[in-house]
């Protein structure tokens, strides 16, 4: 009677220890296969995004204006108060026979109705504002979303305005006294936009400079 | 539910033991990406291709899985190939991905896919599984549609909006705005309505079996009076 208690457990164990090997062994096959899966694709995957983000440049600055690399062409500049965000802003360069022509600004929009709102705003070198685009928002879908192209046209209402049209008085929603309208049902969101809006021209009068002459950051 | 024949899987699939209406899995990216007829679809899509791959890789290798290890064995299989299925839309269908990127990694979190591989790809064979993935998928899929196409009418007065951006040009042509100038209901595109939506699908399949049975009830029990004499 004495050896069948351990011949069970060593048949339980073996039976533990084969599970155990198979487990691990479809993991590495699993992992094995992302690998290769991984390996194939970044390459297309990094051309396709850049190619997505190159198309949404040209909506703000068209490709006719400049002859650079506007997508490498960037810089990282911090200002948490101006351009929203205590981290980096990307910041793309669009240049013509090596003069600066046009600024892509990122920035964040902190006071959203739910959340920041990222921004894309382009500005020619005179400070006119090219067109902003919202890149990510949570907004509340039917009143806050219509600053999406997709849902509206509000956020074309910043087109050719610059720091002198209109004067800091007017870079307000309407109900605010302002030249902007509100979305029917959203005061809050339109709110944060223009005033982020108008921080990142102010933002751009104080470092034009800087945008265009710094080296630029290689973001790999 | 032994029954599988090829009939009766598609049945099961599209209606009897739909994965939306009656096993009731799958439903967190069901409520949320059915905001719209056309992500509904392409949700859907996304599923049916996953249950497909993933009934057809655990029907194949049933019979090395151990039973006490099968769990963590779909959930690696199920992992892999959603991945997999992730990096090659993005590498190769890349304004594809950019719609339906965000659906693909909901996919995980879908019951419905494991819940499959447990209750049928395990224990049969590969042509029926696969049968069984496509038509799971199809059935979840149809009602993610519908779904979305109710919720779309009332929430923004259109139905197939944004279709061209899935399906190619021609399909521009598909969208319909059935109400024009609509101030759209709000409730019908955030999370209440997804639930709301649903539990009318639900109710009104329930209907449509009750009266189907009741039907039936009647006519058997017509036969048993006359037998009975009563």
């Amino acid at each position: 009677m004495e050896p069948e208690p351990s011949m069970k457990s060593l048949r339980l164990n073996n039976n533990i220890l084969s599970a155990g090997w198979m487990l691990a062994i479809t993991a590495l096959l699993g992992t094995a296969l992302m690998v290769v899966v991984n390996w194939h694709s970044q390459p297309y995957i990094k051309v396709n995004e850049r190619q997505v983000l190159l198309k949404t440049l040209n909506t703000l600055i068209p490709a006719s204006m400049y002859d650079n690399d506007i997508v490498n062409d960037t810089v990282l500049l911090q200002d948490m108060d101006l351009l929203g965000s205590e981290n980096d802003s990307l910041i793309y360069r669009a240049r013509k026979n090596n003069n600066p022509v046009a600024a892509v600004m990122t920035i964040i929009a902190p006071d959203g109705y739910t959340g920041p709102i990222a921004l894309l705003v382009g500005v020619n070198y005179a400070g006119t504002i090219q067109g902003v685009r919202v890149v990510k928002h949570r907004e509340t879908p039917g009143l806050g979303d219509a600053i999406d192209i997709e849902r509206g046209d509000w956020i074309l209402s910043f087109n050719g305005k610059s720091l002198s049209n209109p004067q800091a008085t007017g870079w307000k929603v309407k109900r605010d006294g302002g030249e902007f309208d509100q979305l029917t049902g959203a005061t809050i969101t339109p709110r944060a936009i223009v005033q982020s809006v108008h921080k990142a021209l102010r933002f751009y009068r104080q470092h034009r400079s800087e945008i265009f002459y710094i080296e630029p950051t290689t973001t790999e | 539910m032994t029954d599988t024949t090829s009939g009766n899987i598609i049945k099961q699939g599209l209606w009897t033991n739909n994965q939306a209406l009656v096993a009731l899995l799958g439903l967190c990216p069901l409520l949320a990406v059915s905001s719209t007829a056309i992500n509904g679809l392409g949700l859907g899509v996304a599923t049916m291709v996953t249950l497909v791959l993933t009934n057809m890789i655990v029907s194949s290798i049933r019979h090395w899985i151990k039973t006490e290890i099968r769990i963590p064995m779909f959930v690696i299989i199920i992992a892999c190939v959603v991945t997999a299925i992730e990096l090659l839309m993005s590498a190769h269908f890349h304004d594809l991905y950019l719609i339906l990127g965000i659906f693909v990694p909901l996919i995980v979190t879908n019951c419905a896919i494991i819940g499959r591989a447990e209750a049928f790809a395990s224990k049969n064979r590969f042509l029926h599984s696969t049968l069984d993935g496509l038509m799971m998928g199809l059935g979840f899929t149809v009602i993610l549609v519908i779904l979305g196409a109710v919720r779309e009418v009332l929430g923004y007065g259109t139905v197939f909006r944004h279709a061209d951006l899935m399906l190619g040009e021609w399909a521009g042509q598909l969208s319909v705005t059935v109400l024009s100038d609509y101030q759209g209901l709000l409730f019908a595109i955030l999370p209440p309505g997804a639930f709301m939506g649903l539990a009318v699908l639900i109710a009104l399949k329930n209907k449509i079996d009750r009266i189907q049975m009741a039907r039936q009830v009647s006519v058997e029990s017509v036969g048993v009076t006359f037998e009975s004499k009563n």
